[in-house]
């Protein structure tokens, strides 16, 4: 198996001594700082720890589900459990996740830029990310609750006698730290490029990035009034919801799901993005159809705001208004196709190396395919009717999501840590943590499929004995899973001591963030850079190094 | 190609000019190049913002709109209940103070310090005469009983006052009028927040300008508070004829 790691010399090879992590000491430079860098480091920890907190509960779930009897624990507790699984893990995790810590360390300082174009807003969305973080805390140690992420009304405002209006609020400050980290970006990428950095120059991670920050900028604020709403109608009783005063819970179902279908494109976009960067680094080639790829992001934005009904099939639209959602829907499987078939060409005769990144590359466009294959089946009007509110759905947006924006996640992560850190993560074990991922991955939510197909319903605590064997079997699977998400977290760690110097370009990478230190100065650059190039333009690359090594020779 | 290609791609980026080199003004942060690109930077995300604003709005203008088609004869009667010349009067405070807040901002760039913070003074002003209104209406809800919840009543609706021109609606289509103020209360419940919230930052900026600080050139701040005041105003400006005017011809 070739490669293309450069590393410095590792007798003589140090950090750089001035960088953002040693500019200044204390916990107060860090927790007052308006650098982007070490704000998307903040971001990487309080992320990784509600990471692992959904995990837990989706590991509790698992556990009740061995068995067919709901005997672990009480059906009210149960529900609690998934409830907090899908808050935490869309909330706190899924949503922010590669935005918050990679889109705020690398958009900047792709474009050129010194920090994002409001560092102090950018801080301030961390903060409202902690507050909201710690109203879902809260609402745990209150004794938490049990609406199913989607506050469903009526369920919600009437017969529920848990905290919703706590968790609402966690919610709507969370809403808030994502509109300002969208406007951020998009006013960042309109102003703050360096010369020369035209809009077909941009990386493909900034152009999936803009696009997801014009879905948060858009999208959030309708979820946070209609998260508003069902509040004040659980505190002070107003009806807007409330079919006993008139009003339609269509409505709120309406409201909520205008943010939150386009919510899933605000989470896999950032994560397409980082997939364009890897594929090309590790190919050797420029991304195939770049313009195309670029324009597929902001088409996913676009489409992703009218596809929300797809969600009430079954809850009483009108059979017209189903059949033009559900065409709407599948047209977001083109501009989603684009994008795999343009990463097919650009690794096609591409030289192809397996380092980490790589690998969990592979993984999720084998996983995300077959999670938006069968996206197109739930949004056929006919087949949802049949497979909705069943395993199959939540298979499906496993796939997505975890096969999807997870595997992206850590790509990306793992790409881009020598950047962060200045040294490498221990080539090996990595890749061994990867291949547990895919293989725990598989073999959670592939059983989901076959159970959901059979007619398992989902949110139930107990389930007839005939679907115990492949329950067991995604029990299983989500324990491979959760050793497969634990490795990076030693490792990652151990490498901040003992990983190999990377050097500025370990991976001889076209993009502007290559070309300055790693661990990078707190302005990024020393001179602002003027862009000649566009991005991933790997056989100039390669021809450079030939006339460097003639040179030489 | 291969020629093109050598000339556009020199091997190391250029050195730009330092920005070192000339001179800044104190307000420009040091991570924007020019005080333009920092000012073109602060406006464009404050109409961002406004923009989440609407959709947030919109939201409620939207509920606002299905259920006054479904339940028209409701949100008339309920309509007619509010105080009609209140809210006029309460229109008239608010244009007024987005006047006022314009000279603001109109005084910030002509550097004068006594004229901005009297228009702040006044723009705060009728920013409370607004707030006090709005309590008078809502104490008038509530000593109706029209505030949806439990002590809700529609006798009013179903037994008009013999006095009035109100039309007498079914006990069905009278319990909808709780749709209406449960939407009058949200809508001006939230636009009353944003006031409340731009008051607070409106006494902020009249302490800053005491120094001096918006009157050196430095008017970022006062331009965009005058964007988000002008928005809460146009917000009310469709508040207004919505609520109160649904059926006066």
């Amino acid at each position: 198996m070739s490669t293309i790691v450069s590393l410095p010399d590792q007798s003589t090879a140090t950090l750089p001594k001035k960088n953002y992590i040693n500019a200044e000491h204390g916990l107060l430079s860090w927790l007052l700082t308006a650098d982007h860098k070490r704000i998307a480091l903040l971001y990487m920890f309080s992320i990784t720890f509600f990471f692992f907190i959904g995990g837990f509960f989706a590991g509790m779930v698992r556990l009740e589900l061995l068995t067919p009897a709901g005997d672990l624990m009480a059906a009210d507790t149960y529900n609690k459990m998934f409830t907090m699984h899908g808050i935490v893990m869309i909330f706190l995790f899924l949503v922010p996740s590669v935005p918050a810590t990679l889109g705020n360390f690398f958009l900047p300082i792709m474009i050129g830029a010194k920090d994002l174009a409001f560092p102090k807003i950018n801080l301030l969305s961390w903060y409202l990310y902690m507050a909201a973080g710690i109203f879902v805390i809260t609402t745990l140690v209150l004794g938490g609750v049990d609406t199913g992420w989607t506050f469903t009304t009526p369920l919600s405002t009437h017969y529920l006698n848990t905290h919703v209006a706590t968790t609402a609020t966690g919610i709507f400050i969370a809403g808030f730290s994502s509109i300002f980290t969208g406007l951020n970006f998009i006013v960042t990428v309109h102003r703050m490029r360096a010369p020369g950095m035209t809009w077909f120059r941009l990386p493909l991670f900034v152009w999936s990035n803009y696009a997801a920050s014009v879905l948060m900028v858009l999208g959030t604020p309708v979820l946070a009034i209609a998260i508003v709403l069902v509040a004040l109608e659980r505190t002070i009783g107003i009806g807007v919801f409330d079919p006993t005063k008139g009003g339609d819970p269509l409505l709120f179902q309406h409201l909520f799901w205008f943010y939150s279908h386009p919510a899933v494109y605000i989470m896999i976009l950032p994560g397409f993005g980082v997939i364009s960067e890897v594929v090309s680094t590790f190919t050797r080639k420029r991304v195939f159809g770049y313009t195309a790829v670029a324009f597929s992001s902001v088409a996913i934005a676009v489409f992703g705001f009218f596809v929300w009904a797809h969600h009430m099939f079954i809850m009483g639209v009108s059979n017209y208004s189903a059949l033009v959602f559900s065409l709407l829907t599948m047209l977001v499987a083109v501009p989603s196709a684009i994008k795999i078939f343009n990463w097919a060409f650009t690794m096609q005769k591409g030289s192809i190396t397996f380092e980490t990144p790589m690998l969990y590359v592979f993984g999720f466009i084998g996983l995300f395919t077959i999670g938006g294959l069968t996206g197109v089946f739930l949004g056929s009007l006919g087949m949802d009717v049949m497979l909705t509110e069943t395993y199959f759905v939540v298979a499906h947006f496993h796939f997505v999501m975890v096969g999807g924006m997870l595997m992206a996640f850590l790509a990306g992560i793992h790409f881009w840590w020598p950047k962060m850190t200045g040294r490498m993560y221990p080539e090996g074990v990595s890749k061994f943590a990867a291949v547990v991922t895919f293989i725990g991955f598989i073999l959670t939510f592939f059983p989901q499929f076959v159970v959901g197909y059979l007619g398992m319903p989902r949110r139930y605590a107990a389930y007839p004995p005939e679907y115990q064997v492949l329950n067991v079997l995604s029990t299983a699977g989500a324990t491979v899973l959760g050793v497969g998400y634990m490795l990076p977290l030693f490792y990652l760690a151990w490498s901040l001591k003992y990983g190999a110097i990377a050097g500025s370009n370990p991976w001889q990478a076209t993009g502007l963030e290559w070309q300055i230190q790693s661990p990078p100065l707190t302005e990024n650059f020393t001179e602002t850079p003027i862009v000649t190039q566009e991005a991933y333009d790997y056989e100039w690359l390669a021809k450079k190094q030939e006339r460097e090594l003639q040179h030489v020779g | 190609m291969s020629i093109a290609s050598t000339i556009t791609h020199p091997p190391e980026p250029e050195i730009h000019p330092s920005h070192d080199v000339h001179e800044h003004p104190f307000y420009q942060k040091h991570h924007f190049e020019t005080a333009e690109q920092q000012r073109e930077a602060a406006s464009f995300g404050m109409w961002l913002f406004l923009l989440t604003e609407i959709m947030f709005f919109g939201g409620l203008f939207f509920a606002y709109l299905l259920y006054r088609n479904w339940y028209y004869e409701a949100f008339v009667s309920a309509s007619n209940s509010l105080n009609m010349p209140l809210g006029l009067i309460n229109t008239i405070v608010l244009i007024s103070s987005s006047f006022t807040m314009a000279m603001g901002v109109w005084s910030a760039e002509i550097r004068n310090k006594k004229y901005l913070q009297i228009s702040l003074i006044a723009t705060i002003v009728l920013g409370f005469v607004f707030l006090g209104i709005k309590t008078v209406e809502y104490h008038d809800k509530f000593v109706e009983h029209h505030v949806p919840g439990a002590s809700f009543d529609i006798k009013d609706f179903v037994n008009p006052p013999k006095d009035s021109l109100e039309k007498p609606l079914t006990v069905d289509m009278a319990n909808k009028t709780q749709i209406y103020f449960s939407l009058y209360f949200a809508m001006t419940g939230v636009h009353a927040l944003h006031m409340i919230i731009g008051i607070a930052i409106l006494f902020v900026l009249l302490w800053k300008a005491r120094t001096g600080l918006y009157t050196t050139g430095y008017v970022q701040p006062i331009e965009n508070f005058g964007l988000y005041w002008h928005f809460v105003d146009i917000v009310w400006i469709f508040l207004f004829p919505f609520l109160y005017l649904i059926n006066r011809h």
